[in-house]
């Protein structure tokens, strides 16, 4: 595909993207959310129709209109979420809508299982080919998944995020299907945020960024900080230069010890994290998507349970074991997902503000609601919500006054230790420096509060210190005035390759 | 709403528009009753229809309860019909220990689905099938698959007949303190704000450590109580337990906490919308009725149910579409 280009409503999420896949090759395309990938792969699938540039496939310039036309070109596509049928077998998963028939009407089930075992075998799998998909691990209903694509005389198979919910050996066998693929003959397009994986499997890599295509490179010979530098738009030897210069660390003044943790773990995730923060003091998490920065964060909460490390809160042991707990023992978090488990949509900007607080205001078991109205025309006030009134339902308001009426929610619990997960996802400009201003304040109270992020900007000028995360550890820390975003950027990388 | 300051009618409107239907067509109902027949204002119509209706208000008030938090209750009328037979055993003993316990025994069913569906996880719909059978089962097994007779010398009897002034049957004046208490609890409390933080996002409302399973055992509890108190009013008022009797009401219920406009869903509800969605079903038999009365056509009791779901079927598209528009508006905003 060429010069490709896409926009929603007047907002470009395609700005010229080009790739070209080799018969034969495992393509990887890499980039940061929202640089315009699953856009890229949609285009390429029919789902989405492109605005402009030219897609050329199989020799022939195309038009694919439909995922099923893309289907019968010979792309197939293995999402995330399969898109497989779970309480069926695994025979009719692979032939369905393609059942080999007896007389042109009866299903010749003796045949579709033979066909599937067949398949199945030539990927070195040996199942029970007549029981319900949903009874095998997700590992092997991808590889199904695949079966069915290569039944199909796939030509092209485009892979998204397919390790991310497998364990380690499971990689291994999907890694030997997807080389069995090449050999064959078949393309493979393949889509992961775990740049290490690349290295192992993929012959070439196209990075993008901002809905463009940046560079189409050999993997041989690329270094890890090159793609990261790619990915984030930086030239590498600058990030090595930056990265150089050792840190001075001017030591900030900061409360006691708030919140310690050591070693903890909750399973593959999140391996072993070490954090401490101080009263008075914002910790940033940094690291790359699918680092464990939100397992960090669901750990402290008490949403998932510990296997392993220890948690202790003003010098003494917690246990933290449901997010009720947590906020017991003084704990917040403001989640990332805003719309899935923050606000309750058809609920007041008033009453969904004072829902973590209605323990307090509650007084022989009825809401004081005169102490309610004051404490929410106060934070209204006080945090710059633009609302037609403390009544309106919460749904109607932007994203950034939905953000700061959830801050709110918990400023007004007034947490010792607030985690913030994305506090500023899908904010605007304006409200992004009036949340940070926001938090800045809430911490100089003496309280404690740990940043997750996944823009460096904003954890480099906003944090006292990072803790760098990779591939669920933490590996690094990083004390400001001094972070620069290069030096951040450098560290990713770097640690990273320590720890390989 | 409750609050010291006189109701406000359009403040109330405004902040529960999906309820807004459900008034506008009680209102219609009355004023076209009114209008046409002569006796449909009389204390014996009067009285009746209150009496009768009271057992359908207080289960569809229960159940909107466990609606709200985004669960369902099918087994409001198999326990109905359950206490009714218990509160008819216990008739001899007056109505202070019957109605107790009767009311005990529906809170115990309420806590067996409660059981199911928070420590055991079985969806609300399932759970509660279940107990609806067992609970039907229950009452024809106590009862021998018989109409068990009241105690006429005690006082039993005095609730689901006799009436203050000749016109307020004793069943309505429990019901409607039970109904306002309800009112005030979903209203001002912090249990009343679970519910329907629950029903608006159940994750959301456990990551801010509100007491997610302690509200949802609560509406359980309360639904299968409802149900307890509408068995006695049944007993009371036919002057027997009636192990046959409440099929079908959980269905009723259920519309009526429809036709009030809480979201099937969850999260959004109204106790006053839901009382009036009850009567507003009552009010279409008894228009019914009294249309047939007039001699000028007759409609069976079949067709009367066709015209109930159509009359139905209009209320809840009206109900869509000022829903639809005041979307609209709010976007605008």
């Amino acid at each position: 595909m060429d010069a490709v280009q896409k926009a929603f409503n007047g907002v470009v999420a395609l700005d010229g993207a080009s790739l070209d896949i080799e018969k034969g090759e495992v393509h990887a395309l890499i980039g940061q959310n929202g640089a315009g990938k699953s856009t890229l792969i949609k285009i390429l699938t029919g789902v989405y129709h492109s605005d402009g540039g030219h897609v050329h496939f199989d020799g022939a310039e195309s038009f694919i209109s439909s995922p099923r036309e893309a289907q019968s070109a010979g792309i197939a596509t293995i999402y995330q979420e399969l898109n497989l049928v779970p309480l069926r077998s695994v025979t009719e998963n692979i032939v369905m809508g393609y059942e080999p028939k007896r007389m042109g009407v009866f299903i010749d089930w003796d045949e579709a299982h033979k066909r599937a075992r067949e398949i199945l075998q030539r990927f070195g799998i040996d199942i029970d080919v007549t029981a319900r998909l949903g009874s095998f691990s997700t590992a092997i209903q991808q590889l199904v998944a695949i079966a069915r694509a290569v039944s199909l005389d796939a030509k092209l198979v485009i892979m998204d995020e397919p390790t991310s919910s497998l364990d380690v050996s499971e990689v291994k066998v999907l890694f030997g299907v997807v080389r069995g693929l090449r050999d064959a003959g078949v393309s493979v397009l393949y889509v992961s945020h775990f740049l290490d994986e690349l290295f192992e499997i993929c012959d070439r890599v196209t990075t993008m960024r901002d809905g463009r295509t940046v560079d189409c490179r050999k993997m041989k010979g690329v270094t890890k900080l090159d793609l990261i530098s790619g990915m984030l738009g930086r030239a590498s030897s600058e990030i090595a230069e930056a990265g150089m210069t050792e840190f001075s660390g001017g030591e900030a003044k900061h409360g006691e010890v708030l919140l310690c943790a050591e070693n903890i773990a909750t399973g593959p995730r999140l391996t072993k994290l070490d954090i401490t923060v101080h009263r008075g003091e914002i910790v940033g998490l940094g690291g790359l998507l699918g680092s464990g920065r939100t397992e960090a964060a669901r750990a402290l909460f008490g949403i998932d349970a510990l296997t392993g490390g220890a948690v202790s809160l003003k010098g003494a042991s917690a246990r933290l074991e449901t997010p009720a707990a947590a906020i017991k023992a003084g704990i917040a978090l403001l989640t990332e997902d805003r719309k899935a488990e923050g606000i309750i949509p058809d609920m007041s900007v008033r009453e969904n503000l004072t829902l973590a607080l209605l323990p307090k205001l509650t007084r022989n078991g009825q809401i004081d609601r005169a102490r309610e109205r004051e404490i929410v025309q106060s934070f209204i006030d006080a945090l710059g919500i633009k609302t037609a009134g403390m009544e309106q339902p919460i749904r109607e308001l932007s994203g950034g006054n939905q953000q700061k009426v959830l801050l709110a929610r918990w400023l007004a619990v007034e947490p010792e230790l607030l985690i913030l997960d994305e506090p500023t996802r899908g904010v605007d400009v304006g409200a992004k420096r009036e949340i940070q201003a926001i938090i800045r304040d809430y911490v100089s109270k003496g309280f404690g509060v740990v940043l997750i992020s996944s823009e460096f900007e904003e954890l480099v000028e906003g944090a006292d210190r990072i803790v760098v995360l990779n591939e669920g550890r933490s590996i690094k820390e990083l004390k400001n005035p001094g972070i620069t975003e290069d030096i951040l950027v450098r560290a990713l990388a770097h640690t990273g390759e320590e720890a390989a | 709403m409750l609050d010291s300051n006189a109701f406000d009618l359009r403040k109330y409107i405004s902040r529960n528009p999906q309820s807004m239907a459900v008034w506008v067509a009680l209102a219609t109902l009355i004023l076209f009753g009114l209008l046409r027949y002569d006796n449909f204002s009389g204390a014996y119509n009067i009285s009746s229809f209150l009496n009768y209706n009271s057992m359908f208000i207080i289960i569809s008030v229960g159940m909107s309860f466990v609606i709200m938090t985004g669960g369902i209750d099918l087994s409001v009328g198999s326990v109905a019909a359950f206490t009714s037979v218990i509160a008819a055993y216990l008739s001899p003993h007056g109505i202070e220990i019957a109605l107790p316990l009767a009311v005990l025994a529906g809170v115990a069913f309420g806590g067996l689905n409660a059981f199911f569906i928070i420590v055991l996880r079985i969806p609300p719909f399932i759970a509660t099938l279940a107990t609806m059978l067992g609970a039907k089962g229950g009452a024809l097994v106590i009862s021998g698959a018989n109409t068990i007779a009241v105690d006429w010398g005690s006082n039993f009897t005095k609730m689901g007949m006799e009436k203050i002034y000749n016109i307020l049957p004793w069943s309505i004046v429990v019901v409607g303190i039970v109904v306002i208490a309800l009112w005030f609890l979903l209203e001002k409390t912090s249990l009343g704000r679970t519910v329907l933080a629950i029903g608006g996002g159940e994750d959301a409302s456990m990551l801010m450590g509100l007491k997610v399973n302690r509200a949802k055992a609560f509406v359980y509890l309360l639904s299968g109580g409802c149900a307890g108190l509408a068995g006695v009013i049944l007993a009371s008022g036919f002057g027997a337990g009636q192990p046959l009797e409440g099929i079908g009401w959980e269905l009723t219920a259920i519309a009526s906490v429809v036709v009030g406009g809480t979201l099937l869903t969850g999260g959004l509800g109204s106790v006053p919308a839901t009382v009036a969605g009850a009567l507003l079903l009552g009010l279409v038999f008894n228009i019914l009725n009294f249309e047939n009365g007039l001699g000028t056509i007759t409609i069976s009791a079949y067709w009367q149910m066709v015209i109930r779901g159509g009359f139905l079927f209009a209320v809840i598209l009206f109900q869509a579409r000022v829903m639809s528009r005041n979307k609209r508006k709010g976007r605008v905003a």
